[in-house]
């Protein structure tokens, strides 16, 4: 069973029942789901976790909905690897990468999804739908088949070739909006009023956000069960950063870590689209929205919904912030790529090269357990890669011509 | 000059509204028009604006479906016909 005890609003405080609804009818803060801890500590132990599946399902009593099973793909429970070669390139020596490109659909998207799916399942949902930049497509159009739902997913017209293949083939309503993810987000925010369906991102979104936390909850019980010293996190909307610190203070509070986390929480942002950074650099307690502008389509949202909430968890913690070009975004991916076998896209691209950016400013230090977290498959965005990526040399089929191209020592 | 335009009114907020989805008021900016909807359904000044006569933080306004932070704020200025939209912000992915 699950322990929800309501919905409450991040903003004014104000309670509400555990319902299909997301903002506060006061204020317009966003709900989020609380929970009766005590009733979780009662029920959680480590070894309750490690004789769970290998997927999201093992933390269930610290998710709003329990009804995993119909909806499974085997979201969750990911690879955490040290990665020593990227620390040594970065002058860093205990990095660690939360490899989340190995989901189902390859994206941490199937973490939320299928949390909000179970969610949707049990308030008696027969459609899904979302906004999507891409990774959230993938993911509700393949858990909706999993669970047979009906799913009406909304993109922007312009999303990368990869990303829409990877969607329609799973069936269901493909939506191409003629306009950016801002725009799209609007016009699901007004549709979500006026169809029953279980928007992942709006009506359900106070439930779909909490599958966040197990990235939180995962990286703790790999390590050991401790919490590390940083966590490296790309900012969209911000909520998923947001989950991550939640997810490290809920193991302390249920009694599933040794020592009271400390964990300080860094922001990672594309220059294009830098709404959180901006406000940090700036020491501004308003995010100002903007137009995107970057190659990070899956960190495109230039009015974050839970922007603030991250900003107050990176200040809260002593964290950073970093915005970095395009450029860097390559080379970010690139990077990781190269040191440790691990192919992100441009999200990851962006971390690592935020990650590389607070160790310069000293904001990372050396000896930090520092963790990054690379949530989507460098597949799906080929095309930031496409044109610095390509063979070493092209050469005839004669042993000739390879000596001629290589001089090859050992 | 004052024109006619028609205020989108999201879920959360359709209690005051008597439960329709869309009003049609009278000003020639948003603040007007947001005035005018207060005095046509009392009740969303206090819930759209802090006690500082500010929008809340999470209270987003189109005009023709343009984010009005992107344009004049409050004083951005609506034309005949137009729609004028109240929705919460989004999270995304």
């Amino acid at each position: 069973m699950a322990f929800v005890s309501g919905l409450r609003c991040r903003e004014c405080g104000r309670d509400y029942p555990a319902d299909p609804i997301h903002v506060c009818e006061w204020c317009f803060g966003p709900l989020e789901v609380s929970y009766d801890y005590d009733a979780i500590a009662a029920a959680i132990s480590r070894e309750s976790i490690e004789h769970g599946p290998p997927t999201v399902w093992r933390y269930a009593p610290l998710l709003p909905s329990d009804r995993g099973e119909e909806v499974d793909l085997g979201a969750g429970f990911t690879p955490l690897v040290r990665a020593e070669r990227l620390g040594a390139a970065l002058g860093l020596n205990q990095v660690w990468v939360k490899n989340d490109t190995l989901n189902p659909t390859n994206s941490f998207k199937d973490r939320v999804v299928a949390v909000a799916l179970s969610k949707a399942l049990e308030f008696g949902f027969k459609t899904v739908a979302c906004a999507s930049t891409g990774n959230l497509a993938n993911s509700v159009a393949a858990h909706a088949a999993r669970a047979g739902l009906k799913s009406y997913v909304f993109i922007p017209a312009d999303l990368e070739a990869g990303k829409i293949v990877t969607t329609a083939v799973y069936g269901g309503n493909l939506v191409a909006v003629e306009g950016n993810y801002d725009d799209v987000n609007r016009l699901c925010a007004e549709l979500a009023g006026n169809y029953p369906w279980a928007f992942v991102n709006v009506n359900v979104r106070p439930y779909y956000a909490e599958g966040s936390k197990t990235l939180a909850f995962e990286t703790a019980e790999q390590l050991g069960w401790r919490a590390p010293d940083h966590v490296v996190v790309p900012i969209a909307s911000g909520s998923q950063l947001t989950k991550i610190a939640k997810g490290f203070e809920e193991f302390w509070k249920v009694g599933l870590l040794d020592a009271e986390p400390k964990v300080r929480v860094s922001g990672a942002q594309a220059l294009g689209c830098s709404p959180v950074a901006t406000a940090f650099i700036e020491q501004s307690d308003t995010i100002k929205p903007v137009k995107p502008d970057t190659i990070a389509k899956s960190l495109a949202i230039g009015n974050p919904a839970d922007g603030y909430f991250a900003l107050d968890a990176i200040r809260r913690s002593g964290g950073g912030c970093a915005a970095v070009s395009d450029g860097e975004i390559v080379e970010g991916i690139k990077l990781l790529a190269a040191t440790e076998g691990i192919f992100g896209e441009t999200a990851a691209g962006v971390t690592v090269a935020s990650l590389k950016r607070l160790a310069e400013e000293g904001v990372v230090s050396p000896d930090e357990c520092v963790v990054v977290y690379v949530t989507g498959h460098g597949l799906k965005t080929l095309d930031a890669v496409q044109p610095t990526c390509g063979p070493t040399a092209t050469i005839a089929p004669t042993i000739d011509s390879f000596t001629e191209h290589f001089d090859v020592q050992e | 000059m004052s024109v006619s335009v028609n205020v989108r009114i999201p879920t959360p907020l359709r209690t005051l509204s008597g439960g329709a989805s869309e009003i049609g008021v009278e000003g020639s900016t948003v603040a007007e028009v947001l005035k005018a909807l207060e005095a046509a359904h009392p009740g969303f000044q206090e819930r759209l604006f802090d006690g500082d006569g500010n929008l809340r933080r999470f209270v987003n306004v189109f005009v023709a479906d343009e984010d009005i932070r992107f344009l004049d704020g409050l004083g951005t200025a609506v034309a005949e016909g137009q729609t004028v939209s109240i929705i919460p912000a989004v999270a995304g992915g």
